[in-house]
């Protein structure tokens, strides 16, 4: 694990670029930097010590094919690989998982990245055949951004050091925005600064002075909706769930550092936890975030678990004012505005396992994009179920049941509850069905754009732009299957991973590791019919039957419960820091020009008086400061105005 | 008296749901939820407006779209209970 940044190009003076670009992400790799400068290339990396401690130093070299490379990641099944590069007869200098890339790829070329199991990117410079190959792991957990400047290409784990190039400035693209306040994320290539690309996940890009090639090398697929699934009972789908599952985390507690497991205490990081915590002879590190509010603390849950694993349980409070006072660091790591501020727990939790010494810990993220656990798969079940009988006013009261931490819901007549849910309006054969009540609610905040922004992005439709992407067998697909893939394609790389996952942890130099995400479960797990993962409306049920020996009875029956932070509420009270007030009044908002500051106005007051309880107030508000914070931090120009002014 | 209500009711959905975006042009008749003007907790504000602003009490069976989901209902709604409650 670790940052790297590097070009393709001529660079003037680039032994004093490098670094510069490499400190701007020193925290990714707190423990050594190196450069590594060529005829036309340039390579530098800022590393995080997990495997090999001594003998993997980057960039790493492999002279006899003439091979550099920078890499940010870890290859979980190296050590499998190695053996098998031995038995061929090579001989490796180190025991680090980089060399193993270099050796695979001089015997295979760019066809090597599909024997890596693992999270990862990396940049590797081809010097025989005077290329450079950019690559990116198959769900996207780590990141690889580039822009091209004056001809070169630029790259870098995150975009803060793109924009130590010399004449690169950061700008917000307008249209990443309005992907933002629809979607959650922008859709990769695309990112919030315009100009600068993201590498799709599952993706390598080959450049060389004849151009730049991308090529997805690996795709998430499912079988026709109807067609015959392998004839497999549930016990053995849960045999090959429990052993795929129990190695995905074998091969990830593979370091030379000990590993430590995040613990929400819902069922999924309880069960990594749990598996780890057996693979673990000298016990286990779990840590948990908590919250003063009952509606989103889990501790009660952690704590049995903890226990029930007997691991050293470590904990840190998220109290009023604390995801303020963090949120300005928090919008710098995700370098992209956000509508929610579950990020900020996430970036305290990790500054925790820090301060114990620890680098490396396993996470739960994934299951539910893998064995459909999220709520909207069951929210589009639903719709369906009651779309066939519209005039029904028994069906629409199941949305209750599934949303019984939302009191506004719970209070809904049944016509209401229809209505909300577009069990009527929305067209079942829409490809974003499962999802349009989510869109809708989020880009309400588009309420809020400011006349010149909504003259910049006319004509242009987010989700239109969405469903442009999707494959061609698509719409062979069963709706689950649809929505799980929306869900693992789009908002889980754009944004889990990502705002939630590698940069709140790499804030504070901490990697995280999934073993849900390894690729052979996520074959596996959508090869399954819907039934086994998604039963009636008990999520994950394959899950649950693989690893029910593992959990507390309490613990394996729970339902999902959102992993959710207090939003625009956490910036009044104790969290209406002075930025707050700085970024969000009128003048302000003037200033960055994105926002209409009258409508922003209102807002905030509404916030202020409490007032604003539902999804999209809250979502607009969040969406709002930090955007304004993403305009003070990158692009350069101070749009703070004091509010005693 | 229905222009009364009518305006007081506009009023409110622009402030409270649109944010004072007047260039928002609020039909009569345009429901409130397929213009993504209001969701589920907005019509918790809705009803705890009418019941603050015209002293109505709103029963669990009045809070339904068929009152609620757009001006025109709303004002007939409010009509119907203020004269309800005068001739109770």
């Amino acid at each position: 694990m670790c940052g790297f940044v590097g070009y393709f190009g001529d660079v003037a003076e680039a032994g004093r670029l490098l670094p510069t670009m490499v400190s701007a992400i020193a925290h990714r790799g707190p423990d050594g930097q190196g450069i590594h400068v060529g005829q036309g290339f340039g390579l530098g990396h800022a590393r995080l010590s997990v495997v090999d401690l001594e003998g993997g130093h980057q960039p790493m070299s492999y002279s006899p094919a003439d091979l550099t490379i920078a890499f940010n990641g870890e290859i979980f099944n190296y050590v499998e690989l190695r053996e098998q590069l031995r038995a061929r007869g090579r001989r490796f200098r180190t025991t680090s998982d980089t060399e193993v890339i270099l050796q695979l790829y001089d015997e295979m070329g760019e066809d090597c990245i599909s024997e890596l199991n693992g999270d990862f990117a990396f940049a590797l410079w081809d010097g025989r055949r005077r290329r450079m190959i950019l690559a990116r792991d198959r769900m996207g957990v780590r990141p690889l951004f580039y822009t091209v400047h004056r001809g070169t290409l630029y790259f870098s784990s995150e975009v803060k050091a793109l924009l130590q190039v010399p004449g690169l400035s950061a700008e917000i693209d307008p249209f990443a925005l309005d992907q933002i306040f629809t979607l959650w994320s922008p859709i990769a290539p695309r990112t919030a600064f315009q100009g600068v690309f993201e590498l799709e996940p599952a993706s390598l890009m080959t450049v060389s002075e004849t151009g730049r090639k991308v090529r997805s090398y690996w795709s998430l697929q499912y079988p026709d909706h109807g067609a015959a699934h392998a004839p497999v009972s549930e016990r053995q789908a849960a045999e090959e769930v429990r052993a795929l599952l129990t190695d995905a985390t074998r091969i990830r507690m593979r370091a030379d550092v000990p590993v430590g497991c995040y613990l929400s205490g819902g069922l999924d990081s309880s069960i990594t936890s749990a598996l780890a915590a057996g693979m673990a002879p000298q016990g286990l590190e779990t840590f948990s975030v908590t919250f003063d509010s009952a509606e989103h603390d889990e501790s009660a849950f952690q704590n049995e678990m903890a226990a029930a694993l007997a691991t050293r349980h470590h904990v840190v409070a998220c109290r009023d004012g604390d995801i303020a006072g963090v949120f300005p660091d928090v919008i710098r790591f995700t370098e992209r505005p956000i509508i929610r501020t579950a990020p900020a727990p996430l970036y305290k939790l990790s500054a925790l396992v820090r301060q114990n010494g620890m680098k490396v810990v396993l996470t739960g993220e994934g299951a539910d994009e893998v064995f459909a656990g999220y709520d909207i798969f069951k929210e589009a079940r639903v719709r369906r179920f009651c779309a066939r009988q519209p005039m029904s006013d028994r069906r629409p009261h199941l949305f209750r049941r599934l949303y019984p931490y939302l009191p506004g819901l719970q209070k809904q007549s049944a016509e209401y509850l229809a209505a909300f849910f577009g069990t009527q309006a929305d067209s079942l054969d829409d490809p974003l069905f499962s999802h349009r009540p989510r869109l809708r609610s989020t880009a309400a905040a588009k309420l809020f754009f400011s006349d010149d922004l909504r003259a910049e992005i006319t004509g242009y439709d987010a989700a239109e732009d969405l469903i442009s992407r999707l494959p061609d067998d698509y719409s062979r697909w069963n709706p689950l299957h649809q929505a799980q893939y929306l869900e693992s394609r789009f908002l889980l790389p754009g944004y889990i991973l990502s705002s939630q996952g590698d940069r709140m942890a790499m804030a504070h130099g901490i990697e995280g590791r999934f073993p849900f995400l390894d690729h052979r479960l996520v074959e596996l797990a959508a090869t399954l019919p819907p039934g086994m993962t998604l039963k009636g409306l008990v999520e994950k049920h394959i899950l649950r039957e693989a690893t029910k020996d593992l959990l507390p009875a309490s613990i394996g029956a729970r339902t999902k419960q959102p992993y959710r932070a207090p939003d625009s509420q956490s910036f009044t009270g104790a969290g209406d820091c002075d930025y707050v007030g700085s970024l969000m009044n009128a003048d302000a908002i003037a200033k960055g020009g994105l926002f209409n500051p009258k409508s922003v106005l209102k807002l905030h007051d509404k916030c202020k008086r409490n007032a604003a309880s539902g999804f999209r107030d809250n979502a607009a508000f969040v969406g709002i400061l930090s955007t304004q914070l993403w305009l003070e931090k990158f692009a350069g120009t101070s749009v703070q105005v004091t509010r005693a002014a | 008296m229905s222009d009364e209500i009518s305006s007081r009711v506009k009023a409110f959905i622009v402030e409270n749901f649109l944010f004072g975006d007047t260039s928002y042009e609020l039909a009569e008749t345009a429901s409130l939820i397929d213009n993504d003007i209001i969701d589920s907790t907005g019509v918790l504000e809705l009803v705890a407006f009418i019941e603050d602003d015209f002293a109505v009490t709103m029963a669990d069976a009045d809070i339904v779209p068929a009152n609620l989901d757009s001006v025109e209902r709303i004002v007939s709604f409010i009509k119907q209970k203020t004269r309800q409650s005068e001739s109770a």
